[in-house]
């Protein structure tokens, strides 16, 4: 499955990273704990979080994450937009929170 | 007879990933010589290898270069820590191979981390991230400090992120900590009276430099005998009128009767 595919099923918006829509997707991982996610989540998973700092995108990047959802209509800085142009990880956005995203993602992935 | 010390605790090297690359052990002692400081705290991210060179340029400038790290626990929480000797910065930094999660550093992303001699040439690279985390927990992480008799301050507790306030909520009682550090941001005198649940804590003001011009831009004044590990830890618990006076030096948040 790839990035745009979640977007429509999932009806996610788009902040910034366009050019990953084509990124492939094979799981996901859930955490707040940046440190967390860099020591745990594994390459082709995309990442639930609350955090926006543009410090996701780095940790994204270094471990191939193929994109990033923003949980509870929480919008990304400036600075973190311009990172996920560059780098190319899709920043999406959603108005539900972590559990109900991480749900129906759980159930699209596995249906 | 006490005198009046001027201290920086928290200053980042060429090894931390975000410490700037003109903050060579050469440079940060000039620099903290220029601002006149007499102490000044080596705080890498997560690694204490570049902390003796410092030191003895320091000793060849008469700066008092207090060996430390700046320690991410578990929780995702910054910690300070000093130790008194380089024997037991050497088991701590033991420790902190153990316990450091093991990702590998890619110098694009996250910066470069350097250890430079003299010269500034480079010596070694560390390979790991040193923004990851330990995992170890807050707790875990100041009780060994103090089993190698070293002193652990969390850093920037007013901060909005990597803070214990950040990552708890609220303060964890009776957590054992020497002082607590507010960022250069805040006025700690209004911190604390924001926070009485940690009025039983000293606290100290530093710098967290990564660039040369921001070293001592917030400084302590140490009132004690002689400028030395052991006398700063009496400071710490004013010890026969031993004292710490935070905040100087911070224009925005001139700090006024509060002893200094």
């Amino acid at each position: 499955m790839k990035i745009s595919d979640l977007i429509s099923a999932l009806n996610l918006s788009v902040f910034s990273g366009e050019g990953g829509l084509n990124n492939e997707v094979n799981g996901g991982y859930v955490s707040d704990l940046l440190s967390d996610v860099m020591g745990n989540a594994g390459e082709g998973q995309v990442w639930i979080t609350l955090q926006s700092h543009k410090n996701i995108l780095a940790i994204a990047s270094l471990k191939d994450l193929p994109g990033i959802i923003l949980v509870k209509g929480i919008k990304p800085d400036r600075d973190t937009m311009d990172k996920s142009n560059e780098e190319g990880v899709p920043i999406l956005g959603t108005g539900d929170d972590t559990f109900t995203i991480a749900g129906k993602l759980y159930n699209l992935l596995h249906s | 007879m006490m005198k009046e010390y001027r201290a920086d605790l928290h200053i980042h090297s060429v090894l931390s990933p975000c410490g700037d690359t003109d903050m060579s052990p050469a440079r940060i002692v000039d620099e903290a010589r220029k601002k006149e400081l007499d102490i000044i705290g080596i705080t890498d991210h997560n690694s204490t290898r570049q902390v003796k060179l410092v030191y003895e340029i320091g000793l060849e400038n008469d700066i008092l270069v207090i060996p430390g790290a700046e320690v991410t626990s578990r929780e995702e929480i910054h910690n300070l820590v000093f130790f008194e000797n380089f024997n037991d910065l050497q088991s701590f930094q033991s420790y902190l191979d153990l316990h450091l999660r093991k990702v590998k550093n890619n110098p694009r992303l996250l910066g470069y981390q350097l250890v430079v001699d003299r010269e500034e040439m480079v010596e070694y690279e560390e390979e790991w991230s040193l923004a990851a985390a330990l995992d170890v927990s807050i707790e875990e992480l100041a009780g060994k400090v103090h089993s190698l008799n070293g002193l652990f301050i969390p850093a920037h507790i007013d901060r909005f992120v990597t803070s214990i306030y950040s990552q708890l909520g609220v303060f964890p009682t009776g957590l054992e900590a020497d002082a607590l550090e507010v960022s250069w941001r805040s006025n700690p005198v209004e911190f604390a009276q924001r926070h009485p649940e940690i009025n039983d804590y000293p606290l100290v003001t530093n710098s967290d430099a990564h660039f040369p011009d921001d070293i001592g831009r917030v400084y302590n004044v140490i009132r004690m005998k002689e400028k030395s590990f052991c006398e700063i830890r009496m400071a710490l618990k004013g010890i026969d009128g031993r004292q710490v006076i935070q905040g100087k030096g911070s224009r925005d948040h001139a700090i006024t009767g509060s002893g200094g």
